[in-house]
């Protein structure tokens, strides 16, 4: 393979997995806290819709992905609140918010429109590509990693500042605790409910901003299925990336590479129908977590947060 | 200062076990429409509008709009269960739309194939109906092997798996009517041909409801007979349950996980065949209507019991027909059937609370002297 191709394919890599990247780590995060939050989906295409709808009237981009990040993580207090406080379960209420989420987007985008009409085949304001002066003129990977726009940039800077965070901060080691052992931190006098609505909510934040960037930037506009799965494939990241927000950015680089596979050759004119091309990113999903389960069954177990899912109420300690 | 405190209740009373989850949909109805306030709507307006395209004048004998609505029905009863049983022992089989898309497919494929193929076989409606159920249930079953296998030998997350494979399921279904199954005198529109007639589920009265509906009665009999009268019934009931006293009990999770899901497979693909050879009679657009998603809402708030299941399917169908009916009257989108069901499906996921704890309220300094 030229040294151009593999920069093509690195760059459009990085574009289609920057979404993917965002919710991965953001359901890592929340999952780290003891919660699982299978919401990611709807929280991800409400992001994409309510972030468009914004950017479109207001014609700003931030205030469309301050509206994004803060409509999933309104969406995930939904889900902390059923789980946390009602102690549903937690399985059942992601799966609601993603049912609703879907359901509530398609609904909202009829709706958020001009005269209260539909969004579809708007075109709104867009992030662009801003090139990075001296960086984007590095050999290979320079145009790849460095032409490309300011919620990427963030990524960039976000996956250390997150590790930091999580690996070498005091809080970020109660995080770390409060999934494996919530009594012994709430022993410390730690909140552990409190900071599991926090987390979650965060993680909702998280994937409202990766809709966004799906909608503000990626395939600018909005259609429905916009998100296509993105939200589900990130859950599925999460256990690829053994709960560690790098891998996470490596997981996300291997979905794009599919993307952009895909992409160059429905562009060389191939004769594999788009339907069979379109399965590539969820049947390597099942692949992927096939291999992860079984050529590490013992690791990916242990990278497993062991509070993940039960609900942990103060009174009812064992 | 006052606080809540929960107790669990030990014994809850069985006339919660319905009492919650109603007050719970009427409660979610409320804040649906206050949704639909928010984005303009009047929610009463459109509440009455969905019920007259969902229940139509049924006092007044006119029983058109009713009939769509348990057509709409068939497809959630046989998903709906084929879910329940799954989610009986905690196995998260979100795949019922894979699994009925592909049951459509090979229901298509015999009704579509094998009159030419087998020419001596005898062509009426109860062997072909046979073989269509057999293919579907057989190609749903197997779908759900799939992740039952992953999740047995390697603990692959079935959560993921069953999703991925709708995905896969869709688009290949998708793939066969628009280009190898397509029919080639359909003047380029996308769709397989017609299937011969004496494969066409038997229709009543002049509506669309046919066979098929009798067909998700039975398998609720079915289901209901499965999970509280056999020995497979309580272990599953058992492995959902209590997991650790399965095990000690010597319960074979292994086995019953490739149980369930080849009944569950199995239920969803015959979902599949009636859609098919009850109401479109080919492969075409429309098969995968989000029967398999909207499942999930029909077995929790029917709490996973098979009668409660056919009750919130026509319940769920008649929010589908009505939303339907208000995009035609009122131009609002018909998804707000979707957010209604979904907002259902929070009520009463919260609401089961009531039915596990009882509240107390506490004063905040007897808790402290205590």
């Amino acid at each position: 393979m030229s040294a151009d191709l593999i920069a093509s394919i690195l760059g459009i890599a990085i574009f289609a997995g920057t979404s993917l990247t965002y919710a991965t780590i953001g359901e890592a995060i929340t999952e780290r806290s003891g919660i699982l939050n299978l919401g990611v989906e709807g929280m991800m295409i409400m992001g994409a819709v309510t972030g468009f709808a914004a950017a479109f009237h207001s014609g700003s981009l931030t205030i469309g992905v301050l509206v994004a990040m803060a409509v999933g993580a309104l969406m995930a207090l939904l889900h902390a609140f059923v789980t946390i406080t009602l102690r549903a379960d937690q399985i059942v209420s992601g799966l609601a918010l993603t049912l609703a989420g879907t359901g509530l987007a398609s609904f909202i985008g009829e709706r958020l429109g001009p005269n209260n009409g539909p969004l579809v085949g708007l075109q709104g304001p867009r992030f662009r590509e801003v090139a990075i002066p001296g960086l984007s003129s590095l050999p290979v990977v320079g145009e790849a990693l460095f032409t490309k726009d300011l919620v990427v940039y963030s990524m960039y800077l976000f996956i250390p500042l997150v590790s930091f965070y999580i690996y070498r901060t005091s809080p970020g080691q109660q995080l770390r605790a409060m999934g494996e052992s919530p009594a012994t931190v709430e022993a410390m006098g730690i909140p552990v409910l409190r900071y599991r609505y926090i987390y979650t909510m965060v993680g909702g934040a998280l994937a409202g901003l990766g809709g966004a960037h799906l909608s503000l930037a990626y395939t600018p506009g909005w259609s429905e299925n916009l998100t296509g799965g993105r939200g589900w494939i990130a859950v599925a990241l999460v256990i690829f990336a053994s709960w560690r927000p790098a891998r996470a950015l490596i997981g996300a680089l291997l979905f794009g590479g599919v993307n952009a596979i895909q992409f160059r050759l429905q562009a060389s004119g191939t004769t594999i129908s788009p339907n069979l091309l379109n399965m590539a990113p969820y049947i390597m999903t099942i692949v992927v977590l096939v291999l992860v389960s079984s050529a590490s069954s013992l690791r990916s177990r242990l990278g497993a947060p062991a509070a993940l899912g039960i609900p942990y109420a103060r009174e009812e300690r064992t | 200062m006052i606080r809540f405190r929960l107790e669990r209740r030990l014994d809850p009373p069985r006339y919660l076990n319905w009492v919650v989850p109603v007050v719970s949909v009427l409660l979610a109805l409320v804040a649906s429409g206050l949704l639909l306030l928010a984005f303009g709507a009047n929610p009463i307006d459109t509440y009455v509008a969905m019920w007259n395209g969902a229940f139509g004048d049924i006092f007044g004998g006119e029983f058109y709009s009713v009939s769509e609505t348990l057509v709409r029905a068939t497809p959630l009863i046989l998903t709906g269960l084929a879910v329940a049983v799954a989610f009986k022992m905690k196995f998260w089989n979100i795949g019922a739309e894979g699994q009925l898309v592909m049951g459509g497919i090979a229901a298509s494929g015999v009704a579509l194939f094998l009159p030419d193929a087998a020419p001596g076989i005898p062509q009426n409606l109860v062997v072909y109906g046979l073989l269509m159920g057999g293919a579907a249930i057989l190609a749903g079953a197997l779908w759900a092997l799939i992740p039952a296998l992953l999740k047995a030998y390697l603990n692959v997350s079935e959560i993921i798996v069953t999703l991925m494979l709708n995905y896969i399921a869709i688009l290949w279904y998708s793939q066969l009517f628009t280009t190898s199954w397509k029919d080639p005198a359909g003047f380029g529109f996308p769709g397989s041909a017609l299937f011969p007639e004496y494969t066409w589920l038997p229709r009543f009265f002049n509506t669309r409801v046919n066979l098929a509906i009798f067909i998700g009665l039975l398998a609720a009999v079915f289901v209901w007979v499965l999970l509280s009268k056999t020995r497979a019934g309580y272990e599953i009931r058992l492995l959902g349950d209590n997991p650790e006293a399965a095990r000690f009990a010597g319960v074979s999770m292994f086995r019953n996980i490739i149980l369930v899901m080849l009944v569950s497979g199995g239920l969803a693909g015959l979902a599949g065949m009636g859609e098919v050879a009850g109401i479109s009679h080919k492969l075409q657009q429309g098969l995968s209507a989000n029967n398999g998603f909207t499942a999930i809402i029909v077995a929790w708030v029917a709490k996973l019991q098979p009668w409660a299941i056919v009750l919130v399917s026509i319940l769920l169908a008649a929010v589908f027909v009505g939303g339907d009916q208000i995009q035609m009257t009122m131009g609002l989108p018909a998804s707000v059937a979707q957010v209604v069901q979904g907002v259902m499906l929070f009520f009463v996921l919260g609401g089961d609370i009531f039915s596990r704890y009882r509240i107390r309220v506490v004063r905040q300094h007897a808790e402290v002297t205590a």
